[in-house]
């Protein structure tokens, strides 16, 4: 970096009047050149330092973006989304983390053996609630579908035994059919319907335990099982029971 | 030459103390950016054309920053802070590529 020219006073030049309008000083190659003519004065050291601002801004701005695209970005109502997930997750983890110190502590505590059992009892049980191998007792809903003209196919139970799992039906039984995990509709030449190998008797009767609104609901939505059943000709209904006892079950 | 030399010192700087962000400046620093770029060729192109002046530049530098953090600001008040700041993006770079194309007639007469 040179000082102020010489014969050009850097005090009194400077301010008053721009370099670049003085009238000697034309055509495209003489302003080209005094564009990489160093010169000092105050207006252009600002000039500098804005530009020395801006370039560090500039490279702040890179870093910090380099750092952390996912959030910097991010804007205030999907932050508020992103944190309201992760304490949601957060409450979830931590009530996870009580029950299992609750667990780890009884088996801690008993000597005998006894809570080991109980939880393994517990397990067992719920196990084989899901699996179908005990009987089961709770609120639920029993659906009967008459079907005078035995119109109904094995596809229209399908339907109607994954309509009630989607709605959260934990334990179904069909007629005397216990449903398990590779429970199957089949139709036989003569019109019955086959579940599991055994020809289910009309009409037939779903006994289904899992919250008794939700599952009514679920079979009532418009376009749903009951309105299909009731287009082919047979009708289905449907009763809230607090108490759904099923007997049936599968053998392990 | 005395601004490119502040400019390259800047980010110099800028990537040897890697600086962090204030939280309160990350929405508007990057508009800011843009806007002062806008000022920084509009300058270029002043000086091309024989009528740079230091005080024009400055002004112009500041109030373009200030005013379009300004707006992203009030769009942030408003609800509207990132369509705002889109609608600031493109027309701060309309204005950068115009200056530009008037740089480059200048420069290469094309």
């Amino acid at each position: 970096m040179s000082g102020p020219e010489p014969g050009e006073p850097d005090e009194s030049g400077s301010e008053s009047r721009p370099d670049e309008s003085r009238p000697d000083e034309g055509g495209p190659e003489r302003r080209g050149a005094g564009l990489l003519r160093p010169r000092v004065n105050r207006g252009q050291l600002i000039v500098a330092v804005l530009c020395a601002v801006l370039g560090f801004a500039v490279a702040a701005q890179v870093r910090s973006n380099d750092r952390d695209t996912k959030f910097a970005t991010a804007r205030q109502d999907e932050l508020v989304g992103i944190l309201g997930d992760l304490s949601q997750r957060s409450d979830r983890l931590r009530s996870d983390i009580r029950d299992l110190d609750a667990t780890k502590s009884g088996l801690e505590r008993d000597t005998q053996g006894q809570a080991a059992l109980e939880d393994a009892r517990r397990r067992s049980s719920t196990y084989g609630i899901l699996a179908g191998t005990v009987p089961a007792t709770g609120p639920g809903i029993e659906l009967t579908v008459n079907d005078p003209q035995s119109r109904v196919r094995a596809a229209s139970l399908l339907d109607t035994l994954e309509e009630l799992r989607d709605a959260g039906a934990e334990v179904v039984q069909v007629d005397d059919v216990r449903v398990g995990v590779s429970t199957y509709f089949t139709d036989a030449s003569d019109g019955a319907v086959i579940a599991d190998g055994r020809s289910l008797a009309r009409p037939f009767r779903f006994l289904a335990i899992g919250d008794p609104h939700t599952l009514a609901t679920a079979l009532n939505i418009p376009g749903g099982v009951l309105r299909t059943l009731r287009n082919s000709g047979a009708e289905g209904a449907v009763q809230q029971r607090q108490k759904i006892t099923i007997q049936a079950v599968r053998s392990p | 030459m005395i601004a490119l030399i502040g400019l390259v010192a800047g980010v110099v700087l800028g990537f040897v103390l890697h600086p962090g962000v204030p939280l309160w400046l990350q929405p508007y620093l990057p508009i800011a950016i843009v806007a002062a770029l806008d000022a920084m060729f509009g300058g270029l192109r002043a000086r091309l054309d024989g009528i740079f002046d230091d005080k024009v530049f400055v002004v112009s530098f500041l109030s373009n920053t200030i005013i379009a953090a300004l707006i992203v600001f009030f769009g942030d008040q408003l609800g509207v802070g990132s369509q705002l700041s889109t609608g600031v993006v493109v027309v701060l770079g309309i204005r950068i590529f115009s200056n530009v194309a008037a740089i480059r007639r200048k420069l290469f007469q094309a």
